[in-house]
C-alpha cells in the first residue's frame, strides 16, 4: 500500500489516505476523517459566538469577541460572561459528552440503536431527578436525602445506578452487544414508568417543572453546572480517544478481536464505563436531551466515511447540534422551547435524509 | 520449520518441536461439557486437519487452542508456556486464528481489513510503520487481493471474502494459524482455491496450520495429519491413510463407505455407501 491508493471499484468512493511518519510516530491520515473535526470545530465556534450575541439584549459579533478577550463594556461583559456564556458552555459540554457517548456505545454494541437514550441511562437519571422535583418539598427519608443532594447529583446517581444494573445484568464474561441493548430497553421502561408514576401523583407546578427538565433544557444554567461537566470531560475524552484503536478491532466481534490480541473483557468494561459516565454527567447538567447521542454518530460516520463513527468528530458535531438547537430555540422560534425538542426535530429528519440518500443501510 | 531442524544444536533424531498443545483439556459451555480430558499436540511445520461429525467438539477444541475459550480444567500450552498466562498480545504475534464466520463491519475496505492484522504489532505511537505497510501490501499481493484493496469487504463474493480474511491472517505474521471451517458456504472450486492458499501458506511460508474441515476427501488431500474426533475425544490421529479406514468411518461417522485411492493425489478417498443405524 502506497501513500495513496488510486485503484477504485466501480461506484465506490474511498477516502484518500496518507501515511504520516514523524520520529517514532507513524500513522495513517484520511483526508475526510481529518477534515470533519476541523469543520465541526469551526462551525461550533461560529454558532457559539452568534449564540452569545443573541437574546433580549442583542450584542454584535465584534462586541462579543471583544468581550471574550476582556475588552467589552461592563454591561456587555456581565451579559456575555455571566448570563449567556455558562448556558453555551454547558451546551457545548453536554453536546460533546452525548456525541462521544453515543459513538462509543454504538461502536461497541455494533448496533446503531444503542445509545444512552435507549440504554436506560436517561431513564434512570430522569427518574431520580423527577423524584427530587416531586418529592423534594415533601417528607420522608428518601425525599429528604434526594432533596439534599440537589437535582444534578441525583440525576448523576440515577444514571450511574442504572449503569451498574446494566453491567450486572448484561455481563457474561464480557458484554454482548445485543444483550446490552435488550437489558437497556428493559431498564429504560422501568425508569420511565417510575417517572410517569411520580408525575401522576405530583401537583401541577412540580409536574410542569419536571416536564421541562425531562425535555432537556439549558435555561438558567450557571458556571456551577459547567465546572463538574468540564472536569469530567477533561478526564473521559482522552480516555475515549486512547481507546480508538481497540474499538476498531472490537468491531470485528469478540473472537476476532481476541485473536488479534485485544483484552476483550477489560476493554469492553472501560468503553462502557466511559460512555455511561459521559451520558450521566451530561444528563445531570441539562436533563435528558434526546436524540443527540443516537443521531450524531450516524451523521458523523456518513460525513467522514469509514466503518465506524469517528469519536472526536461525533463529539464536536454533538456540541454543534446542541448549541445550534439552543440558538434556534431561543431566537427563531416564536416560543422559547427547551433545547431537547429542537434537537429531536432537527436531528431526526437529517438522519432520515442521510438514510434515504445513502448507499449504505445502517452503520455501526 | 526445516531451517530450525537443521540447527547443529538439535540432534538429528530429535523429534520436531511441539508448538501448541492441549493437555487434558475439559471444555464446556455453561453446564454442557463438550470436550473432556483431551490431549493434542501440534508440532512445528505440521498441517493438521481436525475432522469429525457435527457437534463432536472440533470447533470448540480449535477455539480453546486459539485461547478464545478457557478450559474448565487442563491447559493449552503455546511454545512451552501456558497460553492463559501469556499476555494476549504476545500470543497474537505467534498464533493467528480465523473464526468460522468472521464479521467485517459494513463499509470496511479490504485494505483496512488486512491492515487490522497488524494490530498486535502496533501501538498508539506506532500505528502504521513502514514494516506494517510492506507486510500488508505483500499479504494483499500474495493472496491476489491487491486489486480489491479499496473494495468494501461486504461487496465481495464469498470466495474473495475468505481470501481477504486469510490475507489478514497472513499480515498478522504468526507462525501458527488456526482456521475454523474456512470453506463453509463456498462452492467446490472456491473450496479448492482457499485450501490451495492455505497449503501454500504451509509450504511456502512455513506456517504451522491446523484446520477444522468437514470434507474428508479434501482433508485427506491437503493435511499431513488427520485428527478424528467423536463426542469430545480424539478417536484416531495419524496420516490420512492411517486414520481414514472403513472401520473408523463406521465408528465415528456411522457411515458405511469404501475407501479408495484418490486418482489425483494418491491420498485416501471416501466413497459413501449408506448411513448406518
Amino acid at each position: 500500500m502506497t501513500s495513496t491508493i488510486s485503484t477504485r471499484g466501480p461506484g465506490v468512493r474511498t477516502d484518500r489516505r496518507r501515511t504520516v511518519r514523524v520520529g517514532p510516530f507513524s500513522g495513517v491520515v484520511r483526508t475526510r476523517q481529518l477534515l470533519l473535526p476541523v469543520v465541526a470545530l469551526v462551525a461550533l465556534v461560529l454558532v457559539s459566538a452568534v449564540s452569545l450575541g443573541r437574546g433580549d439584549y442583542p450584542i454584535g459579533l465584534g462586541d462579543v469577541l471583544r468581550t471574550l478577550v476582556g475588552l467589552g463594556d461592563p454591561t456587555q461583559q456581565f451579559i456575555v460572561t455571566e448570563l449567556r456564556a455558562p448556558r453555551i458552555v454547558v451546551g457545548v459540554l453536554v453536546g460533546l459528552a452525548l456525541g462521544l457517548s453515543g459513538a462509543l456505545i454504538q461502536t461497541f454494541a455494533r448496533n446503531p440503536l444503542a445509545s444512552p437514550d435507549t440504554l436506560g441511562i436517561n431513564a434512570g437519571a430522569s427518574a431520580a431527578a423527577v423524584a427530587v422535583i416531586v418529592l423534594g418539598g415533601g417528607s420522608g427519608a428518601a425525599a429528604g436525602l434526594l432533596g439534599g443532594l440537589g437535582l444534578p447529583a441525583a440525576a448523576l446517581l440515577g444514571g450511574l445506578l442504572v449503569a451498574l444494573l446494566i453491567f450486572a445484568l448484561a455481563w457474561r464474561q464480557g458484554v454482548d452487544g445485543y444483550r446490552l441493548v435488550l437489558v437497556g430497553v428493559g431498564l429504560s421502561a422501568v425508569g420511565f414508568a417510575l417517572v410517569d408514576w411520580l408525575l401522576t401523583r405530583s401537583d401541577i407546578q412540580d409536574a410542569a417543572a419536571a416536564t421541562v427538565w425531562l425535555t432537556g433544557s439549558l435555561n438558567a444554567r450557571t458556571w456551577d453546572q459547567a465546572w463538574p461537566l468540564g472536569l469530567a470531560l477533561a478526564v473521559l475524552l482522552p480516555v475515549a480517544l486512547a481507546l480508538s484503536r481497540q474499538l476498531g478491532v472490537l468491531q470485528f466481534g469478540e473472537d476476532t478481536a481476541r485473536a488479534l490480541g485485544v483484552r476483550v473483557g477489560a476493554t469492553q468494561a472501560v468503553v462502557v464505563l466511559v460512555a455511561v459516565a459521559l451520558a450521566a454527567v451530561a444528563v445531570a447538567a441539562a436533563g435528558p436531551v434526546q436524540f443527540v447521542a443516537l443521531v450524531v454518530p450516524q451523521v458523523a460516520v456518513r460525513l467522514a466515511g469509514g466503518s465506524r463513527p469517528p469519536l472526536l468528530a461525533s463529539a464536536l458535531l454533538g456540541a454543534v447540534l446542541v448549541v445550534g438547537a439552543d440558538l434556534l430555540a431561543r431566537t427563531v422560534l416564536p416560543v422559547a422551547l427547551p433545547v431537547g425538542i429542537v434537537t429531536a426535530v432537527v436531528g431526526a429528519p437529517y438522519l432520515l435524509w442521510l438514510l434515504v440518500r445513502g448507499r449504505r443501510s445502517i452503520t455501526v | 520449520m526445516t531451517a530450525t531442524l537443521a540447527h547443529p544444536d538439535l540432534r538429528p533424531s530429535a523429534a520436531p518441536r511441539v508448538r501448541l498443545a492441549a493437555e487434558q483439556v475439559r471444555l464446556a459451555y455453561g453446564e454442557t461439557v463438550v470436550v473432556d480430558g483431551l490431549d493434542l499436540e501440534l508440532v512445528d511445520g505440521s498441517f493438521t486437519a481436525v475432522v469429525g461429525p457435527n457437534g463432536c467438539g472440533k470447533s470448540t477444541l480449535l477455539r480453546a487452542l486459539g485461547r478464545l475459550l478457557r478450559p474448565t480444567s487442563g491447559q493449552v500450552v503455546l511454545d512451552g508456556k501456558p497460553i492463559a498466562k501469556t499476555p494476549t498480545r504476545e500470543v497474537a504475534r505467534v498464533l493467528g486464528m480465523l473464526p468460522q464466520t468472521p464479521i467485517a463491519p459494513e463499509g470496511l475496505t479490504v485494505a483496512d481489513l488486512v491492515a487490522r492484522g497488524r494490530h498486535p504489532h502496533q501501538s498508539w505511537l506506532r500505528q502504521w510503520s513502514r514494516d506494517d505497510e510492506d507486510v500488508v501490501a505483500e499479504a494483499l499481493r500474495w493472496t491476489d487481493m491487491a486489486e480489491f484493496a479499496d473494495r468494501p469487504v461486504d461487496a465481495l463474493s464469498g470466495g474473495q471474502r475468505q481470501r481477504a480474511w486469510i490475507s489478514m491472517a497472513l499480515a498478522q505474521g504468526t507462525d501458527l494459524l488456526l482456521l475454523d471451517e474456512p470453506t463453509t458456504y463456498l462452492d467446490l472450486s472456491h473450496q479448492i482455491d482457499v485450501l490451495d492458499l492455505v497449503a501454500r501458506l504451509h509450504a511456502e511460508r512455513g506456517r504451522t496450520v491446523a484446520v477444522v474441515l468437514h470434507d474428508l476427501n479434501l482433508a485427506a488431500r491437503y493435511a499431513q495429519r488427520l485428527v478424528a474426533m467423536k463426542n469430545g475425544v480424539v478417536v484416531a490421529a495419524g496420516t490420512p491413510a492411517e486414520v481414514l479406514t472403513e472401520q473408523l468411518l463406521a465408528d465415528v461417522f456411522d457411515l458405511e463407505a469404501r475407501v479408495i485411492t484418490d486418482p489425483v493425489s494418491g491420498t485416501p478417498m471416501v466413497v459413501p455407501v449408506r448411513r448406518l443405524r
